[in-house]
């Protein structure tokens, strides 16, 4: 039983390992990279999101702390790469777990909780932009050294690999969540808070959990940016670009499942790339279609495209959501 | 220490300043107080005034201050059309869900702005963007001195139609119990999308006012929306003394911020305030709602 659940990620997994024996072309598994990138990013978003029901607008403050913390780990302390990727996580948790103990703590929800998440962001972006060990305004560069013992590769592949590698980790992390006794509390929670104290549930403490665990996920997500690009500068680590593709994905796939930031990752990313050849690389272009994607997605697919799978198998959650709504809105009314 | 003749402009450029954030702020603490939600776009909506103001004033030659007359109906009517026509219909009932289209919302129009328009800075010319009075100790700006007027001005407008007409009342009603609202025979999703209205109809008045002496790209909102919301929250969500108190506030802060910390850093003290208030008061100084 167990060891079924986490079959179709072996499988997702093994497919997708298999894609640089037929991939050649660069521009390929760039895309497929990037798509990877923002599946880890997105699923970070999810488990706080999707799984406890604090919606984040400010995600790109792990984003963005992993990457500043493996790079200058790198360039000022000469640590190994690999071991500052282990360190960054842990920063990224860090920021996460002292985030949530702040807002969690004085019991901010909702819009709040949203609110707060953006403010950290600027506030982090403001300190890179000022500060001189992220090297300011003018950003950070990790020197060029193409040995895989420096988490640099040669070709794009070894890079796919890594990226692979982690968003892999992170389905086996959810996938387990989603199986235990914490999942179950964050659902709880994300349903009815009130309602979930009520039961006994330490709400902050599970929150507080989630969100350290989404911190060190999209601070994973931070660090390959690093060292795939070897640039950073605080518009990018810190901007509210990252932050928006960390909710967009999981929204697009559905919120809540295991699959849906990977799914929502290659559809959005698809329709990104279908409508760049379209468009030209003109500015903005894109985000104005994320914008658009977003609202057509809440108004009609409000669970993505994992609930428009579930909807066409004829399983009753979709049904049983739609009727908790109704009841949820009778209740309200 | 510092001497009075850099203390004093400072805090009445930052009493200034302070004032057109109040103005924008009134707008998205209404939307708040009425439809309890935080109004993502509300930045967007300000740069989309703001090149109103603009183009009316570079193509038709029309004066800022009479593009009022055109710039505030036009967003009103934008501002309840998006409330009617998107964000009603998204919401599914869900309060999150009018968070994420809001944000949608600005996503779209600030991207097909720098679509359109790229981030080129644009200013426009008016022959009194330069006048100063002589105030004794300091030079003070006619343009911006008009704007803290006005934004007085339109904060009393506000308040006589909450508290004078029929309509004020019925959004109070809505903002107190919709359900009550709506057995008394209100028409509640019309309240809804007049509170959006005139909310977006703030922003309007604020680019009117801001435009002399201001300029305008397509990512400018994002300058005063967070500190729209930084001010909303420190006045209390949907309280409009508030917004008021709070705009002048941290106008305040900013201004002197900037004077003790620099430019990057006196950012951050809005933020830090911002912070605190959502974490120690985040029913604000004026608010009564939690």
């Amino acid at each position: 039983m167990r060891a079924q659940r986490y079959l179709p990620i072996a499988l997702v997994t093994g497919g997708l390992a298999l894609l640089p024996l037929v991939v050649t072309s660069n521009f390929l598994l760039n895309f497929l990279i990037l798509t990877l990138l923002f599946a880890l990013l997105g699923q970070a978003w999810n488990i706080l999101g999707g799984f406890a029901g604090q919606f984040s607008f400010g995600h790109a403050v792990f984003f963005g702390s992993g990457a500043y913390a493996t790079a200058t780990l790198q360039i000022h302390l000469g640590v190994n790469p690999w071991v500052a990727m282990v360190l960054a996580l842990a920063v990224g948790g860090l920021v996460g777990a002292m985030i949530g103990a702040l807002s969690f703590r004085f019991r901010l929800r909702g819009s709040y909780f949203a609110l707060i998440t953006l403010a950290f962001a600027e506030v982090f972006r403001i300190i890179a932009h000022t500060a001189d060990f992220t090297g300011g305004g003018s950003g950070i560069l990790i020197p060029l050294d193409l040995r895989p013992a420096n988490l640099q590769f040669e070709d794009k592949a070894g890079f796919y690999y890594l990226v692979l590698a982690l968003t892999a980790g992170s389905l086996v992390i959810t996938r387990a969540l989603q199986d235990s006794r914490l999942g179950a509390w964050m659902l709880a929670i994300r349903e009815n808070e009130d309602s979930a104290r009520a039961l006994g549930i330490d709400s902050f403490r599970v929150k507080l959990v989630a969100i350290t665990l989404s911190g060190a996920m999209a601070a994973a997500a931070g660090v390959f940016y690093a060292q795939y690009f070897l640039y950073l500068d605080p518009g990018i680590a810190y901007g509210v670009g990252y932050s928006v593709e960390a909710l967009l994905v999981p929204i697009i796939g559905g919120m809540g499942t295991v699959f849906g930031p990977l799914i929502g990752s290659f559809v959005l990313h698809g329709v990104d790339e279908a409508t760049r050849g379209l468009t030209g690389d003109a500015p903005g272009l894109n985000l104005a279609l994320y914008g658009a994607l977003l609202i057509v997605m809440l108004r009609f697919l409000p669970a993505g495209l994992m609930g428009l799978a579930a909807q066409v198998k004829g399983i009753g959650h979709q049904r049983r959501t739609r009727q908790a709504h109704r009841l949820k809105e009778a209740g309200d009314a | 220490m510092l001497q009075l003749s850099i203390l004093a402009p400072a805090v009445l450029n930052g009493l200034m300043t302070g004032a057109v954030y109040a103005l924008i702020a009134l707008g998205l603490t209404l939307i708040y107080g009425v439809l309890h939600i935080i109004n993502f776009a509300h930045g967007a909506l300000l740069m989309l005034s703001l090149f109103g103001v603009y183009f009316l004033n570079r193509l038709a030659g029309i004066d800022p201050y009479v593009a009022l007359v055109i710039v505030v109906p036009a967003m009103f009517a934008l501002g309840y059309a998006l409330q009617r026509g998107i964000i009603a219909r998204t919401s599914h009932g869900k309060d999150e869900n009018v968070l994420l289209v809001t944000l949608g919302i600005a996503l779209i129009i600030e991207n097909l702005a720098l679509f359109f328009w790229r981030s080129d800075t644009r200013t426009i010319d008016v022959p009194y963007a330069f006048d100063v009075v002589d105030v004794g100790f300091t030079f003070l700006s006619v343009p911006r001195l008009v704007a803290f007027g006005a934004a007085f001005v339109v904060a009393g407008l506000l308040w006589l139609l909450m508290s004078r007409t029929d309509l004020g009342r019925a959004i109070r009603a809505v903002a107190k119990e919709r359900q009550g609202a709506r057995v008394v025979g209100i028409d509640v999703e019309h309240i809804f999308a007049m509170s959006f209205g005139i909310g977006t109809a703030c922003v309007a008045a604020a680019a009117c006012l801001l435009l002399p002496t201001f300029y305008v790209t397509p990512q400018v909102g994002n300058a005063f929306v967070l500190i729209a919301f930084t001010v909303v929250v420190l006045g209390g969500m949907g309280s409009f003394t508030g917004a008021l108190v709070g705009g002048l506030l941290i106008g305040l802060v900013e201004s002197l911020g900037g004077l003790f910390l620099g430019e990057t850093l006196g950012q951050i003290g809005i933020f830090l305030v911002f912070i605190a208030v959502l974490l120690f008061r985040p029913t604000g100084l004026f608010g009564d709602r939690t």
